[in-house]
C-alpha cells in the first residue's frame, strides 16, 4: 500500500501548532493556540469545559479544519497532508469512538481491517488487544452493556492497533471511578515507555501533574500558561499549611511563630484558632513543629492543601472556573462529571 | 504491553493519497460492518420485508379491476411497477440510517483513520443492497403467489431484479447526500419523501400513460423511473433487453457521478 518513502528531519517535534483558530458562529472556540510537543513525551492540555481543548485536538487530528494558523504532526502539515497525518496518529475521543451496534471483537477487527491488516492478522490483533486491556470476557457482548471504563479501554485499544507514534487522548479519565482512572494512567505511562508520544486533555490538575512532562493551561481558546508541572505550580502558588491550635487564646502566639519560622505571612481564618500559611519549603515545617512544642502550644489539627484547578485558574486568568459552577468540587471527585 | 517496536515517524513509509485498491478494500470492510449491523439488529429489516408484501397485495387488488379489467391481467403491469417503487423507496432508509450512524462517535474514528474518505459512505450504501435484494425477492414471490408468471423466464427475472438493485443503489446516493447534509434523521425522511413520491407516482408504474393529460405524459415519459419500470416489464414479459435497460443504467450512472462526489465533499466538510 505504500510506494513513496519520505524521511523526516524534523522528527523532534511530534506536534507543532501556531496560532490555531476555530470559530463556530460568534464563538471563537480556539483563538490562537500555540503548542509544541516533543516526541516521546506526555503533554497535557489542561482547562475547564468549553476552554477549547477538544476543538484543538480535533484540529490536530484532522477532524476539523483550522480557520487560521498552522499545525504539523512530525513535520507533516495537517491541512496539506492529512492522509499522512492520519497514518501517524491514534485518536481516542471524549465520547468513546467505538461502534455501539457491534461487539468489542468486531469493532477491533473492523478497525484492523481498515488499517490494512489481513483477515487472520486482524483477528489475532483483536484478541491480543482485548487480552491486554482485560476485555476478553466481554469480547462478544454488545457494547450497550459496557461500563464507561470498559468503553474507554476498548476505545484506547482501538487507537493502538496501528501502533501510531502519536496518540491523542481527549479527557481519557473523565467519568471514570478512581480505580479505573488509576489503571488508565498506568496504561498511558506504559505507552510512552514503548516510544509513543501522548497528547491528552484533562480538567484535573492532579492528572496533568501525575502524567505529563509538560502542561499547557488553556482558557477561553487561549494558552494562558505553559511549562512543566513544577513550573506551573510554582507560578500558581504553593501548597498551603493549615493549623488549628487546641486552646484558642494561643492562636496569636502560634501565628507569630509560623511567620517567624517559615518566613511567610500567615492568615487567621474565621474559624476559631485556625491559621493558614503558604508552604513553599516543606522541610521548614519540622522547625515549626519543634518551635511550637518548645513554646508549649498544642495543635488540634494540621493539614496541607495542594493548589486546586480552581486556584490555578484564579491565579493565572484572574477568574475562577466558570463552567461547572454547580460542581465546584469536581477536582476531588472526577466521577461526578459523567461522560 | 508488547508494543516494544512502535515505529517512529521517520522510519514509516507514508503517502498522502489512498490507492484505488485501498479505496475498494476500505469500502468492502465498511460494507462488512454494515452487514454485521444488520445481523445484530435484524429488526431494521422490518420495512423491506413487510412493505413488499403489503403494497403488492393492496395495489393489485385495489387497482387491478379498475385499470386492467381484472386482477390477473393487471399483474404483469403492477409487479414491475411495485418492485421499482418499493426498492427505490427502500433507498430512502439508506439516507436516514446514514444520518443516524454519522451522529455516533464511531464516525470520528473513521475520519481519523488513514482510509479512503469515500469508504464509510460507499460501504454503508453497498451493505444496503442486501435490503434491496430482500425487497426484490419478496416482491417477486408475492407476485408469483398471486398468479404472476414471468414469460421471460427465471433468468430474466433475476436480471430484472439485479437491474432494479443496481439502479436503487445509484438513487441511494441522492438520499445519502441529504443524509450527510441534514441535521436530523427525520428531516432526511421528510425531504426524501417529497422527492420520491412524485417520482414514483408520476410514472408508468401503476397506470397506462395514455390515460394521463398530455403535459403529464411529457414528464412521465422522461421520468427515469418510467424507463426502469418499462425495462423490468420487458425483461419479465418477453425476456428481451430494450433501450430502456440502457437508459436506466445510464440514469443511475449519472446520478452516481453527480451525487457521489457531492456527498463525499459534504461529508468531508461536516465536522
Amino acid at each position: 500500500m505504500v510506494k513513496e518513502n519520505k524521511t523526516l528531519g524534523r522528527g523532534e517535534w511530534a506536534v507543532e501548532a501556531r496560532g490555531l483558530v476555530k470559530t463556530f458562529g460568534d464563538n471563537r472556540a480556539v483563538d490562537g493556540v500555540d503548542l509544541q510537543v516533543r516526541a516521546g513525551t506526555i503533554y497535557a492540555v489542561l482547562g475547564p469545559n468549553g476552554a477549547g481543548k477538544t476543538t484543538t485536538i480535533r484540529m490536530l487530528a484532522t477532524l476539523l479544519r483550522p480557520d487560521a494558523g498552522s499545525a504539523s504532526i512530525f513535520g507533516y502539515d495537517v491541512k496539506k497532508e492529512p492522509q499522512i497525518v492520519r497514518q501517524l496518529i491514534g485518536v481516542t475521543g471524549q465520547y468513546a469512538s467505538v461502534d455501539e451496534s457491534l461487539s468489542a471483537t468486531e469493532n477491533l477487527i473492523i478497525f484492523s481491517r481498515l488499517l490494512g491488516l489481513g483477515r487472520g492478522e486482524a483477528r489475532r490483533k483483536a484478541s491480543e488487544l482485548l487480552e491486554e486491556f482485560g476485555l476478553t470476557e466481554a469480547a462478544k457482548r454488545p457494547l450497550k452493556n459496557f461500563s464507561g471504563g470498559m468503553r474507554r479501554r476498548l476505545d484506547l485499544a482501538a487507537s493502538l492497533i496501528a501502533q501510531p507514534p502519536l496518540i491523542f487522548l481527549d479527557e481519557p479519565t473523565t467519568g471514570l471511578d478512581p480505580r479505573t482512572r488509576a489503571q488508565m494512567w498506568e496504561t498511558i505511562r506504559r505507552l510512552v515507555k514503548t516510544g509513543s508520544t501522548v497528547l491528552l486533555t484533562t480538567q484535573y490538575l492532579d492528572e496533568a501533574d501525575q502524567l505529563a512532562d509538560r502542561i499547557a493551561v488553556i482558557d477561553r481558546g487561549h494558552v494562558v500558561a505553559e511549562g512543566t508541572a513544577d513550573e506551573l505550580k510554582a507560578s500558581v502558588g504553593t501548597s498551603s499549611l493549615h493549623l488549628r491550635v487546641q486552646r484558642a487564646h494561643e492562636v496569636d502566639g502560634a501565628k507569630r511563630l509560623v511567620e517567624h519560622t517559615l518566613g511567610v505571612k500567615a492568615a487567621l481564618s474565621a474559624e476559631a484558632g485556625k491559621i493558614t500559611a503558604p508552604m513553599s519549603d516543606a522541610d521548614k515545617v519540622t522547625d515549626l513543629l519543634i518551635a511550637l512544642r518548645t513554646a508549649g502550644i498544642h495543635l488540634a489539627e494540621i493539614s496541607v492543601l495542594k493548589p486546586t484547578l480552581d486556584e490555578v485558574f484564579l491565579t493565572i486568568t484572574g477568574h475562577g472556573v466558570k463552567e461547572n459552577e454547580n460542581s465546584a468540587s469536581h477536582e476531588a471527585e472526577p466521577e461526578e462529571v459523567l461522560a | 504491553m508488547n508494543h516494544a517496536g512502535i515505529p517512529s515517524a521517520a522510519t514509516m513509509r507514508l503517502k498522502n493519497r489512498p490507492s484505488f485498491y485501498q479505496t475498494i478494500r476500505n469500502s468492502l470492510t465498511m460494507a462488512y460492518r454494515g452487514l454485521l449491523k444488520i445481523r445484530h439488529t435484524p429488526e431494521q429489516l422490518f420495512d423491506v420485508t413487510l412493505q413488499p408484501i403489503l403494497f403488492t397485495l393492496m395495489f393489485t387488488y385495489i387497482f387491478g379491476g379498475a385499470i386492467s379489467g381484472d386482477v390477473h391481467s393487471y399483474l404483469p403491469v403492477i409487479i414491475p411497477g411495485i418492485l421499482v417503487q418499493t426498492v427505490i423507496g427502500t433507498s430512502i432508509v439508506t439516507g436516514v440510517q446514514l444520518r443516524e450512524d454519522m451522529d455516533k462517535g464511531v464516525f470520528d474514528r473513521f475520519k481519523s483513520l488513514p482510509i479512503a474518505r469515500i469508504a464509510p459512505l460507499a460501504g454503508a450504501l453497498l451493505a444496503d443492497t442486501v435490503r434491496y435484494a430482500i425487497a426484490t425477492v419478496l416482491t417477486f414471490i408475492m407476485g408469483y403467489l398471486m398468479g404472476f408468471r414471468a414469460e421471460g423466464g427465471l433468468g430474466s427475472v433475476a436480471i430484472a431484479g439485479l437491474l432494479v438493485i443496481v439502479c436503487s443503489w445509484g438513487v441511494s446516493w441522492i438520499f445519502a447526500f441529504f443524509g450527510v447534509l441534514a441535521r436530523s434523521a427525520s428531516s432526511v425522511q421528510g425531504i426524501s419523501m417529497i422527492i420520491l413520491f412524485p417520482l414514483t407516482f408520476l410514472s408508468n408504474a401503476f397506470v397506462p400513460v395514455d390515460t394521463m393529460p398530455d403535459w403529464l405524459q411529457w414528464f412521465v415519459n422522461i421520468n427515469p423511473i418510467s424507463h426502469l419500470v418499462s425495462a423490468v416489464r420487458e425483461l419479465t414479459g418477453a425476456g428481451t433487453f430494450g433501450q430502456d435497460v440502457a437508459i436506466s443504467l445510464a440514469g443511475a450512472a449519472i446520478i452516481v457521478a453527480v451525487f457521489a462526489p457531492l456527498t463525499v465533499r459534504a461529508y468531508m466538510r461536516k465536522a
